[in-house]
C-alpha cells in the first residue's frame, strides 16, 4: 500500500453528508406536505381534528432532543456510564415515539378515518407513518451507537458517530414539530 | 477494494494532525474486495459504466422490436415469437408487448443508463479524481449506492420475465393506468416491480450524490478553489444537486402510487369505471401524480445533460488546445439552468386543464432556459474557434453533441410555448425533440467522455478507426431517424400508439416510417461495433505508454497509468492555476500543478 497523505477537509465528510441527507429527506416532506396542499385546495376534502396523542408524541420527542443532547454531552465528557444511560434512555423514548403515533393511527381509524378513507386521512397516515419510519431509522443508529459503547476490545474516542445521530435526531425532531404545525394549521 | 486502506483514510480525516507516513501494508486484494465489492471510486465507476451499457444494449435492442412494428405493421417476423413467445404471436408484435417495449425502453434509457449509467460513472471516476481527493467522502456508501442500484436492475430485470409482463403504462407512470391491476395486463405485478425497483433506483441516486457533493465541496486538494475546477466538476455538482433535491419528491410521489395500490387509499384516483363497474375511490387527483412526477422529471432531464455538458466543454478545450470560452459564463449558465429546472415542470402539463394563468409562467420561465443554453452554445462554439483542433473521436462526438444539443434545443422553444403545444403535445414531434436533445445529446457527451477517459480506466487507447466509423454513422442515423419525425409530428401524428393503419391521413408516412425503422438497425449495429471496441480494447487495445495522452492539464493525468486505490503514490498535488491553461505564453498546455511564473499571470 502507498503512502497516504493527509486528506484536507473542512468539516467531517460524514456530518456534511448528512446535511446533505437531512437536505433530501426536506424535500420528500415538501413533496408530502405541498401534494396534500395541491389536494386540500380541490373538492371533497375532510377536515378532521388531529390525534390528541399526537401532542403527547411531541412531549416525548421533545424529551429524547434532550436525553441525545446530554448524551453527546457526557461522552465528550468521557462519563461513559452515564453517555450509555443516555442513549437508551433516548432510543427507548424514540420507540414510545412511534408506539404513540401508532396509537394515534388506531384511534383515528376507530373514529371512522381508516387509511383507504377520506384521502385528508390517508394522507396522515402516509406523512406520519413516513416521518415514524425515519425516527425508528434513528432508534437503529442509536443501537449500533450502543453496542459500540459495550465494546471492550476497542475503545472509541472519536465524537464523529455520536454527533452524527444527535443532529440526525434533533432534524428528525424539528420534522415532526413543522408536520404537526403544518397538519394542525392546514386542515 | 481494502477495508482497511479506507479506514485508514478516515482515521487520518478524524485526527489529521500526524504527517505524511508510511502504511506498510503487504496484503492482497482478494477479487471479491477488489472487482466486485469494491470501495474504490475507480472500480465503482467502471461498474457502473458495464452496468449501464448492459442496459443501454437492452434498451436500444427494444427499440428496434417496436421499430420493426412502426415500421412495418404488416409484416411478420417469424424470429421475434422465437424470443418473444405469445407476446409475439405469429411473428408480430402484440399491442400489450408494444406498450411494454415501449414503457421500458424509456425506463432503461432515462434511468438506467443516463442517469446512472453516464453520472454514475464520470462523477465516481473524475470527481475524486480532478479534485484531488484519495476517494469519495465515504467510499463504503459509494459501493452501496452502486449495489442498491445492481438491485434495481435485477428487480427490472425480473418484471421483463413475469407472465404479466413488464409494466407498461408509458415510463412516466401515470395512474390511474398504473394504479389499478386491473386497468391493464401491465398494471399488474409489473408495475409493482417497477415501483421497487425504482424506490432503490432513488435510494442509490441519493447515496451517490450525498457522496459527490461532500465530496467535492470538502476534500479539495491544497489550492483547488472551486473557481479553479474543471467544468466537468461544476457540472457534476449541479448534477448531484439537482439528484438530491428532486429524487426524494419522486419517492414521495410513489409512496403514495403504492398505497393507492395496495392500500386501498385514494390519492389519485376518483370516479373511476372499470367494464362498466364504479370503484369506491373517490377524492383522488391524477394530475397530484403528475405533478410530484415532473417536479422530479424535469431536473431529471437536466440530471441527464448537464454530465454530458462538463465532459464536452473539458474534452473541447483540450482536444482545440485552448482554454474554455467564459468559464465563468459556463459555471453561471450551469446555475440558472440548475434553478430554472425546478421552475419549470408544469410544462409537461400545458394539456391537463392546467390554469392557462398559471401557463403563462410557466411558459416564462421555460422560455428563460434558452438564454443560458445559448450561453453554453455559443461559448463551445467560441472555444473551438480558430482552434488547433485534434480531431479525436472524442472531440468529434463533443462538436456532434454541440449539433444535436442547438438543433433539439432549438425545437424546445416551441413546445415551450403552451398554445403551439396544444397542437404538438404527445406527437412525434415532441419524440423528436428531446431524443435528439436529451437521448443522442447526452449519449454523445457519454460516449466522448468514454473514449477520452478510457486510457484513465484501462490503460489502454480504444481503436480509433472503429471509433470515427461510430461517431459517422451514429450522427448522420440520429438526424436520419429524429429529423423526419419532427415532420410526422407537426402534421399531427400521436406518439404510443401501435398501430396508424386506421387513420387514413397518416398513410402518407408509411414509406418514411419504414425508413427510419431500417436507419435504426443500422445505427443499433454500429452502436454494437462500438461496444465490441470497448471490450476489445479493455482486453487488446493499444497500450498507454505515458501519463498524460492528450496533454491535458487536469489532476487525473498525474497519477500513474494503473493508479491504485488512494490515486497517488505519494502526496496529493497541489494546484495552482486553473484547468485551462491551454496555449499559454507560447506553450501548448501548462499542468495544474504548475506554479504561477513570476512573469506570469494567473488565469
Amino acid at each position: 500500500m502507498h503512502t497516504m497523505s493527509i486528506q484536507r477537509k473542512k468539516i467531517h465528510p460524514h456530518k456534511y453528508s448528512l446535511w446533505i441527507a437531512m437536505g433530501s429527506i426536506t424535500m420528500m416532506f415538501i413533496g408530502f406536505t405541498s401534494a396534500y396542499v395541491v389536494k386540500r385546495s380541490q373538492a371533497n376534502w375532510l377536515a378532521f381534528e388531529l390525534p390528541h396523542i399526537f401532542w403527547l408524541s411531541t412531549a416525548v420527542i421533545l424529551l429524547s432532543s434532550v436525553t441525545i443532547h446530554l448524551a453527546l454531552k457526557n461522552f465528550k465528557e468521557r462519563n461513559m456510564q452515564r453517555y450509555k444511560q443516555l442513549i437508551t434512555i433516548t432510543a427507548v423514548l424514540g420507540v414510545v415515539f412511534a408506539a404513540c403515533q401508532w396509537i394515534g393511527f388506531s384511534q383515528l381509524k376507530s373514529s371512522g378515518l381508516p387509511l383507504n378513507g377520506p384521502v385528508s386521512a390517508s394522507f396522515i397516515y402516509v406523512i406520519v407513518g413516513v416521518h415514524m419510519l425515519h425516527v425508528l431509522g434513528g432508534v437503529v443508529a442509536l443501537l449500533v451507537m450502543f453496542g459500540r459503547a459495550y465494546r471492550t476490545r476497542v475503545r472509541t474516542y472519536s465524537a464523529v458517530p455520536i454527533e452524527v445521530a444527535a443532529t440526525y435526531w434533533h432534524f428528525v425532531d424539528v420534522l415532526w414539530i413543522y408536520l404537526l404545525i403544518f397538519l394542525s394549521i392546514a386542515r | 477494494m481494502s477495508n482497511e486502506a479506507t479506514l485508514h483514510s478516515q482515521q487520518e480525516v478524524m485526527h489529521g494532525a500526524h504527517d505524511h507516513h508510511d502504511h506498510e501494508h503487504h496484503h492482497e486484494d482478494s477479487f471479491i474486495s477488489k472487482y466486485v465489492f469494491s470501495m474504490d471510486h475507480k472500480m465503482i465507476a467502471k461498474q457502473f459504466l458495464i452496468t449501464g451499457i448492459v442496459w443501454a444494449i437492452i434498451g436500444a435492442f427494444f427499440s428496434v422490436l417496436f421499430r420493426l412494428q412502426l415500421g412495418f405493421p404488416d409484416a411478420t417476423f417469424p424470429w421475434l415469437e422465437s424470443i418473444l413467445g405469445h407476446w409475439a404471436k405469429g411473428g408480430r408484435i402484440t399491442p400489450e408487448a408494444y406498450y411494454a417495449l415501449v414503457t421500458m425502453h424509456g425506463t432503461i434509457l432515462v434511468f438506467f443508463v443516463l442517469t446512472a449509467g453516464l453520472s454514475g460513472t464520470f462523477s465516481n471516476l473524475l470527481i475524486p479524481l480532478q479534485v484531488g481527493a484519495r476517494d469519495m467522502a465515504s467510499p463504503f456508501m459509494n459501493c452501496l449506492s452502486y449495489w442498491f442500484f445492481f438491485l434495481a436492475s435485477l428487480v427490472m430485470m425480473a418484471s421483463l420475465f413475469v407472465q404479466t409482463g413488464p409494466a407498461s403504462g408509458g415510463w412516466t407512470m401515470y395512474p390511474p393506468l398504473s394504479a389499478l391491476g386491473d386497468a391493464s395486463i401491465g398494471s399488474k405485478i409489473g408495475v409493482d416491480l417497477w415501483l421497487t425497483s425504482m424506490a432503490l433506483f432513488v435510494v442509490s441516486q441519493l447515496l451517490g450524490g450525498l457522496n459527490y457533493i461532500s465530496t467535492l465541496l470538502n476534500m479539495r486538494t491544497k489550492g483547488m478553489s472551486m473557481t479553479k475546477m474543471p467544468l466537468t466538476i461544476w457540472s457534476f455538482f449541479f448534477t448531484a444537486v439537482l439528484g438530491v433535491l428532486s429524487f426524494p419528491v419522486l419517492l414521495s410521489g410513489f409512496i403514495l402510487l403504492l398505497m393507492d395500490r395496495h392500500a386501498g387509499t385514494s390519492f389519485y384516483l376518483s370516479d373511476i369505471f372499470i367494464a362498466g363497474k364504479a370503484l369506491a375511490n373517490e377524492g383522488g387527483s391524477a394530475i397530484l401524480y403528475q405533478h410530484l412526477f415532473w417536479f422530479l422529471g424535469h431536473p431529471e432531464v437536466y440530471i441527464i445533460i448537464l454530465p454530458a455538458m462538463g465532459m464536452v466543454s473539458e474534452v473541447l478545450a483540450v482536444s482545440s488546445r485552448k482554454p474554455i470560452f467564459g468559464y465563468l459564463a459556463m459555471i453561471g449558465s450551469l446555475f440558472a439552468i440548475c434553478i430554472l429546472a425546478f421552475l419549470v415542470w408544469a410544462h409537461h402539463m400545458f394539456v391537463t386543464g392546467l390554469n392557462p394563468f398559471l401557463g403563462a409562467f410557466f411558459v416564462l420561465l421555460t422560455l428563460l432556459i434558452a438564454v443560458p443554453s445559448a450561453i453554453k452554445v455559443f461559448n463551445w462554439l467560441t472555444t473551438i474557434w480558430k482552434g488547433n483542433i485534434r480531431f479525436t473521436p472524442a472531440a468529434l462526438f463533443s462538436i456532434g453533441f454541440v449539433s444535436t444539443f442547438i438543433s433539439g434545443g432549438l425545437t424546445g422553444i416551441w413546445l415551450g410555448n403552451s398554445s403551439i403545444d396544444i397542437h404538438l403535445h404527445d406527437t412525434y414531434f415532441v419524440i423528436a425533440h428531446f431524443h435528439i436533445v436529451m437521448g443522442v445529446s447526452a449519449f454523445f457527451g457519454m460516449f466522448a467522455g468514454i473514449y477520452h477517459w478510457f486510457p484513465k480506466m484501462y490503460g489502454r487507447f480504444m481503436n480509433n478507426t472503429i471509433g470515427y466509423i461510430h461517431f459517422w454513422v451514429t450522427l448522420i442515423g440520429a438526424y436520419l431517424i429524429f429529423w423526419p419525425m419532427h415532420y410526422e409530428g407537426m402534421a399531427g401524428m400521436p406518439r404510443r400508439y401501435f398501430d396508424y393503419s386506421s387513420w387514413t391521413s397518416f398513410n402518407q408516412f408509411g414509406g418514411l416510417n419504414a425508413f427510419i425503422s431500417i436507419v435504426v438497425i443500422l445505427v443499433f449495429a454500429t452502436q454494437l461495433l462500438f461496444v465490441f471496441n470497448f471490450f476489445y480494447s479493455i482486453f487488446k487495445g493499444r497500450k498507454l505508454t505515458e501519463q498524460n495522452p492528450w496533454n491535458a492539464t487536469t489532476l487525473e493525468w498525474t497519477t500513474p497509468i494503473h493508479a491504485g486505490h488512494g490515486n497517488w503514490p505519494g502526496e496529493i498535488p497541489e494546484v495552482h492555476r486553473w484547468a485551462y491553461d491551454y496555449s499559454k505564453d507560447g506553450r501548448d498546455f501548462i499542468p495544474q500543478t504548475e506554479p504561477i511564473g513570476p512573469n506570469e499571470s494567473a488565469h
